[in-house]
């Protein structure tokens, strides 16, 4: 038996034992999509480099090791680890996860405007499972790969977010995902549902962060509706240990005049792989995809997007840019499909990497598919390293060189740091990366 | 319909002029592949030992290979045991001495298709050296005497391997192995004739060498293949051309060209490839299976490849240089056209390994009717290769709201000091460039040809002036009746 289908066995086995115990079990519909998610997860396995999707990335470190779910009440609660975690100065509505369970203690959600529910999905499940039959696995649809599928297959905490019709939130929501609370090992799979209804708006700041260095698995998937007219800005932060390992996976639908804005900022974890799918479904929809990952060491970042536009006059702005030092590899795959009659599209996606390291790798795959003639469409991509002749002005002008490489770096990813709501997330985000290029520059 | 659809339409549809059938007498082989058919062809051409084994070798290693499937293009599969692996014209004797001991048909058949077989042929005081392959068999090459003069090689591959044995054993396979994908192996197992060159030291091949394939025969696949030598400091231009009759079922063409390039050398190898691509409905059609690739073996060499694609119901080709050299260059130039249900994915590699390397790509792709038309290329830079640098292009040009145009690039770098861009747009003829056009007294037609001629014109200014000329017609003649 290959290495992979051990590893499939082995987390088929744990979903055996645990089958009965997962929130709500012996719902019909619930167990449905779990037994046919398991189904698909002994069918697909774990994706090897042959997989055109995982030609760049190799999973082998992660399957190499068993990672156990938390027990149901692990009773962590370090209120510490969630005051360190916090961004200065902003304020925001909390739901805090340790290891993929909520911990309600911890989280804070008591003065929510009305007609907005931000709860457990765990919760949600046990007390109103018929709220989430039809909405739960909708949009992630099949799953292309055994992590999605193995998230599915158990199915027991997460985020349960709606937006009432109209409603405007005016704090950001946050979504804190602890990881590595109890030692090495842990596996933790959060399961987000997030459903904006016609006309609301809401930021939603998505965080994985770790307790400890202890090696962790975090395979998330997050599915998200955004009806006609609604607005939706989503912060998807990693900045989990560089032990850790993480798969996420975003699924989102926008409706007509609706706007997704997301920003996927990647700087910590061993392995991290980010898909993002969006299916712009109706006229007007609106997606703006930025990325930004500065990673160094060993790090390994492969950012996946697909862009779907099915309906005319859909426009969709994609930019991802990542900085790498010491010894690490980045990939990048945008994939923009303009379905036929997708007339008047306006597509555009570009992935810039700066390397500096000479051991660094990074592999940009951007891909255009595009089956209508009366579009908008451009793709471009860039590797290379800091401008000489840039660095040399600056140098004439009495900059010094390190401080000249530091402001060109800076620039260089300033304008997706820009695209980042609130102000103080911004700030917080530079000053880490701040720490991170210095901590970088002293170790060559 | 707007009057620029119809218009489109109208050019879109125009036929494939190239589609006569030569009723000649030839000698093929039965359908089906195995052992023995290799050892047949081998031993029609009495070839050298080390080729059969050679050939062999290949057949196995196809026999443990499976088509490759991850092509944005869809076909039902092939039988290959349903192909005739050679056909020849049937010849008496030993074959043609000269032009005047070829079958006359042959010689009109080329002439149908305008390709220059008479020596006289000169064009812009530019002479041409040709190599004509029909079927499986190259019958004519001229110029031979001027060439050996400058000591040039330029003969059919099978003369090759009478006359330069070990030229060949030692080139052959060097860049794309045997056992390099399912087509190629297919190929060096039972490939049948094609053309050989080789320039020796220093020398500028003093006129363009030029190969013309045609498909003739019912139910054969051509297999041929081609290997140019540019030794250090020699400079070559190559160009090849392709047609084949109108019929209902496909026919598969599964070609591999091999190009070396020594030090200082410089190899400029332009395709103008218009082989049956169908009909509308998309019924028959030659299947353009090809391997490709070129290696710059020495410092500063150069390999440019151009290519014009307007043929084939399916086009799977990928035209690479490795940049192995110090300092050495690498170019694509592509024009790909999809009509009707044409499907192309065709794009290149470039494999930066010296120092100081350097690629371009521009590629142009149009798609209409409901023709798809994919770019596929990957830039690939190794750890050691010091400030290589690329830069890639690829447009898109959509006529008609059926037809797709895709774009897959591959960029991967090891080395933090190369500088690599990609760009990609896609458009379409805009209603204001032809109103422009029309009211300066420029008929519909002309309008479409002059903006589709003006995308394309980075890569036609690649091309050898006549060919360039030629490139253009072939174009407008496969858009009639299309543009949108």
């Amino acid at each position: 038996m290959s290495r992979s289908a051990a590893a499939t066995e082995a987390y088929l086995a744990a979903h055996q034992a645990l089958a009965s115990m997962l929130p709500a079990a012996g719902t019909p519909w619930l167990d449905h999509r779990r037994s046919s998610a398991r189904d698909q997860f002994r069918e697909l396995g774990f994706p090897t480099l042959r997989d055109e999707q995982w030609k760049y990335t190799n999973v082998r470190s992660i399957i190499r090791q068993a990672f156990t779910l938390p027990p149901a009440e692990s009773g962590w609660m370090d209120k510490g680890q969630v005051d360190a975690a916090a961004v200065p100065g902003m304020d925001t509505y909390r739901l805090v996860f340790a290891d993929g369970i909520l911990v309600p203690q911890l989280s804070r959600c008591d003065d929510l405007p009305k007609g907005v529910t931000v709860t457990g999905l765990a919760d949600m499940l046990r007390t109103d499972p018929g709220r989430l039959e039809g909405e739960l696995g909708e949009l992630l649809g099949e799953p292309t790969h055994g992590f999605n599928a193995m998230n599915s297959a158990f199915v027991c905490d997460g985020a349960f977010v709606e937006i009432g019709p109209g409603v405007v939130v005016d704090r950001p929501i946050e979504l804190l995902f602890i990881s590595a609370t109890g030692g090495e090992g842990r596996l933790a799979l959060p399961r987000n549902l997030v459903l904006l209804r016609a006309g609301s708006q809401a930021t939603l700041h998505e965080r994985y962060v770790s307790a400890s260095p202890a090696r962790c698995l975090t395979s998330a998937v997050s599915e998200v509706l955004i009806e006609d007219d609604a607005k939706l800005h989503l912060e998807r932060l990693q900045e989990e240990s560089e032990r850790s390992f993480h798969i996420g996976g975003l699924f989102a639908e926008v409706g007509r005049n609706a706007c997704f804005t997301t920003n996927a900022v990647t700087l910590g974890g061993a392995l991290v792989r980010n898909d993002l799918v969006v299916n712009l479904n109706e006229e007007g929809a609106e997606a703006r995809l930025n990325g930004l990952y500065v990673v160094g060491g060993r790090q390994h970042v492969d950012n996946h997007t697909q862009v779907f536009h099915n309906s005319p006059r859909t426009t969709s702005h994609e930019r991802y840019k990542g900085i790498l030092n010491g010894h690490a590899r980045a990939v990048f795959r945008g994939h923009i499909r303009v379905q036929p009659d997708a007339q008047q599209t306006d597509a555009v996606q570009n992935n810039h990497n700066l390397l500096l390291s000479p051991d660094a790798e990074v592999d940009t795959m951007p891909q255009l598919e595009i089956y209508a003639d009366d579009v908008k469409c451009a793709h471009g991509a860039s590797v290379g390293q800091l401008d000489k002749d840039a660095i040399f002005y600056l140098r004439s002008r009495g900059v010094a060189e390190a401080e000249a490489r530091h402001m060109l770096t800076r620039g260089f990813m300033a304008d997706v740091l820009d695209e980042l709501e609130p102000l103080p997330l911004r700030q917080y985000l530079q000053h880490r990366i701040d720490r991170l290029m210095s901590a970088a520059r002293e170790a060559t | 319909m707007s009057a620029v659809e119809a218009e489109i339409s109208d050019l879109v549809g125009r036929e494939y002029k190239a589609g006569f059938v030569t009723e000649i007498d030839s000698d093929t082989l039965p359908p089906g592949l195995d052992e023995s058919v290799i050892r047949t062809i081998s031993g029609k051409k009495n070839e050298p030992d080390f080729m059969l084994e050679w050939r062999l070798d290949a057949y196995r290693r196809w026999g443990g290979m499976h088509t490759p499937e991850w092509a944005h293009v869809h076909y039902p599969p092939i039988d290959f045991q349903a192909i005739s692996y050679y056909s020849a014209p049937r010849s008496e004797g030993d074959g043609p001495k000269s032009l005047d001991e070829i079958d006359p048909k042959l010689l009109e058949t080329y002439d149908k298709l305008g390709i220059p077989l008479e020596e006289q042929k000169i064009l812009s005081g530019v002479k041409v050296a040709v190599d004509a392959v029909f079927d499986s068999v190259s019958v004519a090459t001229t110029f031979k005497k001027e060439l050996a003069e400058a000591g040039v090689i330029f003969c059919p591959f099978s003369e090759a391997l009478q006359e330069h044995p070990e030229l060949v054993r030692k080139y052959l396979g060097a860049v794309v192995p045997p056992g390099d994908n399912f087509y190629a192996a297919l190929n060096s197992a039972v490939f049948s004739d094609g053309s050989f060159v080789y320039i020796p030291k220093g020398v500028r091949c003093p006129m363009e060498l030029s190969t013309y394939f045609r498909i003739n025969a019912m139910n054969t696949g051509q297999f041929e293949r081609t290997l140019i030598v540019a030794d250090e400091g020699s400079y070559v231009s190559y160009l090849e051309g392709c047609t084949a009759p109108m019929r209902d079922e496909n026919q598969l063409h599964a070609a591999v060209v091999e190009l070396i390039a020594m030090k200082d050398a410089q190899i400029k190898y332009s395709t103008v490839q218009n082989w049956y691509p169908g009909d509308e409905e998309g019924r028959g059609g030659i299947y353009n299976f090809v391997t490709k690739r070129g290696a710059c073996r020495g410092d500063n060499a150069k390999i440019s490849w151009t290519q014009v694609e307007t043929g084939s119901a399916i086009t799977w080709k990928y035209p690479s240089v490795l940049l192995e050299g110090d300092r050495t260059v690498g170019e694509f130039y592509s024009v790909a056209l999809t009509n009707h249900r044409q499907q192309a994915d065709t794009g290149t590699k470039m494999v930066h390994i010296g120092r100081d390397t350097s690629s371009t790509i521009i590629s142009k792709g149009i798609s209409a009717g409901r023709g798809q038309n994919a770019y596929r290329g990957l830039v690939k830079v190794l750890k050691g290769a010091d400030n290589a640098r690329n830069y890639s292009q690829c447009d898109s040009l959509l006529m008609g709201d059926r037809c797709g145009a895709h774009t897959f690039p591959y960029l991967e770098v090891k080395n933090p000091t190369a500088t690599i861009e990609h760009e990609a747009t896609t458009s379409k003829i805009g209603e204001d460039q032809l109103f422009y056009c029309r009211q300066r007294g420029l008929s519909e037609e002309d309008a479409i040809s002059l903006i589709v001629n003006g995308f394309c014109k980075a890569v036609f200014k690649k091309l050898p002036m006549e060919f360039a000329v030629e490139a253009q017609k072939l174009l407008s003649i496969s858009l009639e009746g299309a543009v949108g």
